[in-house]
């Protein structure tokens, strides 16, 4: 389903939820709405489902017009974040119950439920009460229960968030194989950013009820629209005064301008690594941690504090030691304007032509 | 001392519980069969049973029906400001802090003959004060806050996504409300109806205040065993007496059961 929003505005009492909210998402598209928490995502979501009547703006699918439809004509499948089962029906009551409601005739019914029982890896659990079922089960009811009288458009709010970190892993990926193999539409709230960067096609990063940017996870990384969404996505470390650095002398240009670098920006290592020893900052190393796949490594530029990654196959640095620090581009910004410049001295001053 | 305690708390539960429970079963029996049953047998004991009977009937159907209503609504409705829900909800309590007699007399006061609007009402052939209607209005008055109070709880607890679940699988209001929400506040439901129809039974205050206790005619099981009493009947007040206290007896293991099925 084409779905497509204009100037959505919802207020709660003073508090202003969401704010002008316009984006239009392509049939079959999985998108992630990624922010902080309290950042009016839910509220979107509620919007779309039409359990939240927006105070202005359309709400359009296919092109037509449905905020005065109610959520029971809309045909959505929505997802809540503590899935709200019925816990009084079995796992195939709780899926049939769109059906019934429906006046699906019986044996349609029954093969529907087999069906989903069976997509969702359920089988054998129809005849469970939801309190019977774990967390990731539980999920997959929700989600069997979404499907099963073929809405358009599934919503998902913070569908993870409920489930222990090794088995939301796996749910997610399977979600993403799910939601490629139906072909639906499909919206998903979340505050986790590896979730809306594994799963999602588009994401939209939403803060104070306003879309900062909307794109797809390596747009949204590689050029961030506004400081935000540079600090909010991926780590990064905030300079004031970037014209310090060497290769981004240029900064100085414009006064009140400050940089993000993130660790990936930052290579770090002896003399001997780089090949362009004219572009490396001197530095010393502060800490060193071992996280798991590689070693956070803190350097000290000055005055300037960065983060960094260093892979486990190069020789260990140790804290205190002396070390060249290369700072390959930072993203920069100031009140009216952002951008990212690469590190000036990284083209050879001095190319040798052969 | 601790066995001095705990007998001193059997003492204080038989004289208040158990022997006036034993002396009325006793007192039913002075006379033999004949006598409990000449006194239940009585004309304006059998209408005063009915009566009881009736009014339990009318005050429990009216109560359910409303209760759950107004417990959903405060509960649930948006379109209700949050300021006038509290004030709802604590108007709902009046009757449990205001005595039943006050309650009775504020319908006197209110609809009685001598009042513009009861007098209106007389005219039109449907009296209320001194007749059924006043009597069950100021029943309904006084239990109305059981049911509420025994399902608003329930009705926050499980909260609302599973009906908003419900509504985005196609369900209306009807259909969420019986598939959805019922199986959630049923046992709650029955729980109040059994704590209503106990209070009923045993109402006299109010009843006594609206109804003028004319025999025959308004005449309760609780106001008759009263008036037995003044009249040195005591047998037959035994004997409707004990009618009562079983029918209590009945209640309370049922409610004991409905507790049960509440909790799981």
């Amino acid at each position: 389903m084409h779905v497509e929003v204009r100037g959505l505005n919802k207020k709660f009492g003073d508090f202003q939820a969401v704010r002008d909210v316009e984006f239009a998402i392509g049939k079959g598209q999985l998108i992630g709405l990624l922010g902080p928490s309290g950042g009016g995502k839910t509220s979107i979501l509620r919007m779309l489902a039409g359990l939240e009547k927006p105070d202005s703006g359309d709400i359009l699918f296919h092109g037509r017009r449905v905020n005065d439809l109610p959520p029971q004509e809309r045909g959505i499948g929505f997802v809540f974040q503590n899935y709200a089962l019925f816990k009084h029906m079995t796992v195939a009551d709780n899926i049939a119950f769109g059906l019934q409601v429906k006046k699906w005739p019986k044996p349609k019914i029954k093969e529907r439920i087999a069906e989903l029982v069976e997509l969702t890896g359920l089988a054998g659990f129809e005849k469970r009460f939801p309190h019977q079922l774990s967390g990731g089960q539980r999920q997959r009811v929700a989600f069997a229960r979404a499907l099963a009288p073929e809405p358009q458009l599934l919503l998902l709010d913070e569908p993870f968030a409920a489930i222990d970190a090794k088995i939301r892993h796996e749910l997610r990926s399977w979600l993403r194989e799910m939601i490629d193999r139906l072909g639906i539409t499909s919206i998903f709230v979340t505050h986790d950013q590896d979730e809306a960067i594994e799963v999602a096609d588009e994401i939209m990063i939403i803060s104070k009820g306003k879309v900062e940017q909307k794109g797809t996870p390596w747009e949204i990384y590689k050029n961030p629209q506004t400081p935000f969404v540079a600090s909010f996505i991926g780590e990064s470390t905030v300079i004031e005064d970037i014209a310090s650095l060497k290769g981004f002398e240029a900064a100085a240009s414009w006064p009140g301008t400050k940089g993000l670098i993130r660790p990936e920006y930052i290579e770090v290592g002896k003399e001997n690594e780089f090949i362009l020893l004219s572009a490396t900052e001197a530095g010393r190393v502060s800490h060193v941690h071992f996280r798991g796949s590689e070693w956070l490594v803190e350097v000290q530029v000055g005055e300037i504090k960065l983060v960094t990654y260093r892979s486990l196959e190069k020789k260990v640095l140790q804290p205190g030691e002396e070390v060249r620090v290369l700072v390959h581009r930072a993203y920069l910004f100031n009140d009216n304007d952002n951008w990212v410049m690469e590190n000036k001295l990284k083209e050879d001053p001095l190319p040798v032509h052969i | 001392m601790k066995a001095l305690w705990i007998t001193l708390t059997f003492i204080v539960f038989a004289l208040l519980l158990g022997i006036p429970v034993v002396r009325i079963a006793g007192g039913a029996w002075d006379d033999g069969w004949s006598g409990f049953a000449a006194g239940l047998s009585r004309p304006e004991a059998v209408h005063a049973l009915m009566m009881t009977g009736l009014i339990v009937v009318i005050v429990t159907a009216v109560n359910a029906l409303f209760g759950v209503m107004l417990a959903l609504y405060l509960v649930r409705a948006k379109w209700l400001g949050t300021q006038l829900k509290r004030i709802m909800n604590s108007i709902v309590d009046l009757p449990f802090a205001v005595s039943p007699v006050i309650g009775g007399l504020m319908i006197v006061l209110l609809l009685g003959p001598d009042t513009a609007l009861g007098s209106l009402l007389n005219k039109a052939g449907v009296p209320i004060v001194y007749a059924l209607p006043g009597m069950v209005i100021a029943t309904l008055f006084v239990t109305f806050p059981l049911i509420v109070r025994e399902v608003m709880p329930v009705l926050q607890e499980i909260g609302d996504q599973q009906e908003e679940a419900a509504h985005l699988l196609g369900a209306y209001a009807w259909t969420t409300f019986w598939r959805v929400t019922w199986p959630s506040i049923r046992w709650s439901v029955v729980y109040g109806v059994v704590l209503t129809v106990a209070r009923t039974l045993g109402e006299f205050g109010a009843v006594l205040v609206v109804s003028g206790n004319i025999i025959n005619k308004t005449q309760t099981a609780t106001t008759l065993v009263y008036e037995d009493v003044e009249n040195f009947n005591l047998t037959a007040a035994n004997a409707v007496a004990l009618v009562l206290a079983a029918c209590s007896i009945g209640l309370l293991l049922f409610m004991e059961w409905a507790k049960s099925r509440k909790a799981s």
